[in-house]
C-alpha cells in the first residue's frame, strides 16, 4: 500500500468561457457560422503537482479565484481534469456544498436515505445510523415534515449530520465549519475533530490563516492556478500573511 | 486505465449506486401524486378517462371502419400505454441531467444512474397502469359486448415490452446529452410526441394508410419501431388466437436491431460526453 491518500500529478483544468453560454441550436449555428465558437480560454488550474501523505490535514489557501474550489472539485472526482491525473485512495467525503442532493417535497427522513444513497451509502448502513443522524442534526420531530418547510440552518445541519456519519478516509471541506447557531458550530468542529484524531486524511479550504494553523499541519498556496508554496501549515500562514500584506 | 478496468469500475459503480437507483426510483413514484386526493389511484385513472376521451372522440364522432377492431377501446387503450410509456420516460429521462444540475455538480454520481432510474420508475408506473387493461377486457367479457378471447399466446405481449424498455432507454440517453448542450431539444420533443402520437396507429389502424402504402410517408410510418411494438403487443391482446397470423414476426426482430442500434448510439453519445455535462448544465 502506498503511503500517500491522494497524488495529484501534472493537473491543469481548462473552462471554456463564452460570453454567455450557447444552449440554443440557432445560437451555435449563428456562432459557428461566424465563426465566434472560440470561447475564450481560462485555465482554472495550472500543472499542478503534489501528494498528501495518510493522516495529513492540509490547508489550501489563496485568494478569491485562484483555483481553489477547482481543485477540490477534481479531487472529489466531480470535475476531471484536462490535462493530468489524480489519484485518491479511501473513502472521500466532499463537504463541498452541504445539501446539494435533498428534494424538497421530500421528508427530512426520506432525504437522509436519498442523500446517503447519493454519497454511495448502503440503505442498511444509513438505518443503523438513522437515529444518531436525527439526534446530531436536532431536527426532532421535524424529521418528518418535508423538506420545503425547513430553514436554512436545519437543511444544513442535517447535511453535516449525514455527511460525518460515516467515517471518511478522506475529508473535504470547503468552508462549511460554520453550520448552524454558536452551538451547533462547536458541535460541528468538535466532530470534525473527533474525526481528525482518528487519522483521517483532511484537504481544508479557508481564508483564515488562523483555522489553517488550528486544523492543518501542512498547507499549499494556490495564485491564479498555479501551486507556488507548499509545507508545514506555520510557514505557509506567514507566506500568506505576508502576502496579503503586499496585496 | 485500460479499457478491462474501465469497464470494471463501471460495473463496481453500478453495484455500489444500486442504492441510488432504488432511492431515484421509488422517489419519483412516491412523489409523482404526493399531495393529490386521490394519490396513486391516478395512475389506473388517468389512462382509463384519456381512453374514454379518445374512444368518444374516434368511435362516435368521426365515425371508422370498424371490420378489423375487435374492440375499440381495447384496441386504444393498448397503443396509448404503449405510447404513453415511451413519451413520458424519454422526457423524464431528458430532462434527468439538466435537472439534477445542483448535485453533479457537487457529487461525483455516475451519471447514467439519473436517466436509467427515469426509464424504470415510467416503466413501473407502466407496469401497474397495465392493470387497467386487464380491467376493461375483464368488465367487456362480462357485459359480453365485443369479448374478448384471451389465449395462450398472451405471452407474446411480454417481449415487445421488455425490448420497448431498452428502446426507450437508448433515446433517453440520447436525449440526455442533447439536452445538456441545446435545451431547445424539450421544445423539439414535445411537438415530436404530438407528431409521433398521430403518425403511430394508435387510434386508426395501419390498413386505413393503405392508399399511401407506396409513399414515403406510408413507408416512414411503418419503419417506426413504436408501430411494431404496439402491433405486437395487441395481436397478443386482442388476436391471440390468430396471433401468428395478425402478426409478423419479423416486424418485431427489425424493432429489435432498431433497439439496439439506439442503444449503442446513446450509451456512446452519453459516455463520450458526460465529462463535459458539468461544464454547460
Amino acid at each position: 500500500m502506498s503511503k500517500y491518500a491522494v497524488e495529484v500529478d501534472h493537473v491543469s483544468m481548462l473552462f471554456n468561457m463564452s460570453g454567455e453560454k450557447v444552449d440554443n441550436i440557432k445560437e451555435y449555428f449563428v456562432r459557428l457560422l461566424t465563426r465566434k465558437l472560440n470561447y475564450e480560454e481560462f485555465w482554472a488550474l495550472r500543472d499542478i503537482s503534489f501528494k498528501i501523505e495518510k493522516g495529513d490535514r492540509v490547508g489550501v489557501m489563496g485568494f478569491n479565484g485562484a483555483g481553489k474550489s477547482t481543485l477540490l472539485k477534481v479531487v472529489a472526482g466531480v470535475l476531471k481534469p484536462t490535462m493530468g491525473s489524480v489519484k485518491v485512495r479511501g473513502v472521500v467525503a466532499p463537504m463541498i456544498e452541504l445539501g446539494a442532493g435533498f428534494d424538497m417535497n421530500y421528508t427530512g427522513k426520506e432525504n437522509i436515505f436519498l442523500y446517503g444513497a447519493t454519497m454511495g451509502y448502503p440503505r442498511r448502513f444509513l438505518e443503523e445510523k438513522y437515529d444518531e443522524i436525527v439526534e446530531f442534526s436536532e431536527l426532532g420531530k421535524f424529521i418528518n415534515s418535508p423538506m420545503k418547510n425547513y430553514s436554512s440552518g436545519m437543511k444544513s445541519r442535517l447535511g453535516f449530520a449525514i455527511a460525518t456519519a460515516v467515517k471518511p478516509d478522506i475529508l473535504i471541506l470547503d468552508e462549511v465549519l460554520s453550520v448552524g447557531d454558536a452551538a451547533f458550530k462547536e458541535k460541528s468542529e468538535q466532530r470534525i475533530l473527533d474525526l481528525m484524531d482518528d487519522g483521517v486524511t483532511v484537504l481544508f479550504v479557508s481564508h483564515s490563516t488562523e483555522r489553517v494553523k488550528k486544523i492543518c499541519n501542512k498547507a499549499i498556496i494556490l495564485t491564479k492556478g498555479q501551486l507556488i508554496a507548499s509545507g508545514d501549515a506555520e510557514s505557509m500562514c506567514s507566506i500568506y500573511t505576508e502576502m496579503i500584506n503586499s496585496r | 486505465m485500460s479499457g478491462k478496468t474501465k469497464m470494471k469500475s463501471q460495473f463496481g459503480n453500478f453495484f455500489k449506486y444500486r442504492y441510488l437507483i432504488n432511492e431515484l426510483v421509488s422517489k419519483n413514484i412516491k412523489l409523482q401524486y404526493r399531495n393529490s386526493v386521490l394519490g396513486m389511484f391516478w395512475t389506473f385513472l388517468q389512462p382509463l378517462l384519456t381512453m374514454i376521451v379518445l374512444s368518444v372522440v374516434f368511435n362516435n364522432l368521426f365515425g371508422r371502419d370498424s371490420s378489423k377492431v375487435v374492440n375499440y377501446p381495447v384496441f386504444l387503450l393498448c397503443g396509448r400505454l404503449l405510447h404513453e410509456f415511451f413519451t413520458s420516460s424519454t422526457k423524464r429521462a431528458m430532462k434527468s441531467i439538466r435537472s439534477r444540475a445542483s448535485i453533479i455538480k457537487k457529487v461525483y454520481v455516475p451519471k447514467y444512474i439519473y436517466p436509467l432510474s427515469a426509464v424504470i420508475s415510467k416503466f413501473i408506473t407502466f407496469l401497474i397502469s397495465l392493470l387497467v387493461l386487464v380491467f376493461v377486457i375483464l368488465y367487456f367479457n362480462l357485459v359480453n359486448k365485443n369479448p374478448i378471447t384471451l389465449t395462450p399466446n398472451l405471452l407474446w405481449a411480454i417481449p415487445p415490452v421488455i425490448v420497448l424498455f431498452f428502446f426507450s432507454l437508448g433515446v433517453g440517453m440520447i436525449l440526455a446529452t442533447l439536452d445538456v448542450f441545446f435545451k431547445d431539444i424539450e421544445n423539439i420533443y414535445d411537438v415530436f410526441c404530438m407528431l409521433l402520437f398521430y403518425t403511430t396507429p394508435i387510434v386508426y389502424t395501419i390498413d386505413r394508410l393503405d392508399y399511401a402504402k407506396d409513399t414515403l410517408v406510408g413507408l416512414l410510418i411503418r419503419l417506426n419501431p413504436m408501430y411494431g411494438f404496439i402491433e405486437m403487443f395487441r395481436g397478443a391482446v386482442i388476436h391471440g388466437a390468430e396471433f401468428y397470423t395478425y402478426f409478423n414476426m419479423n416486424l418485431f426482430w427489425y424493432c429489435c436491431g432498431v433497439t439496439v442500434f439506439v442503444m449503442v448510439v446513446g450509451f456512446t453519445m452519453f459516455y463520450k460526453n458526460q465529462d463535459k455535462f458539468i461544464l454547460h448544465i
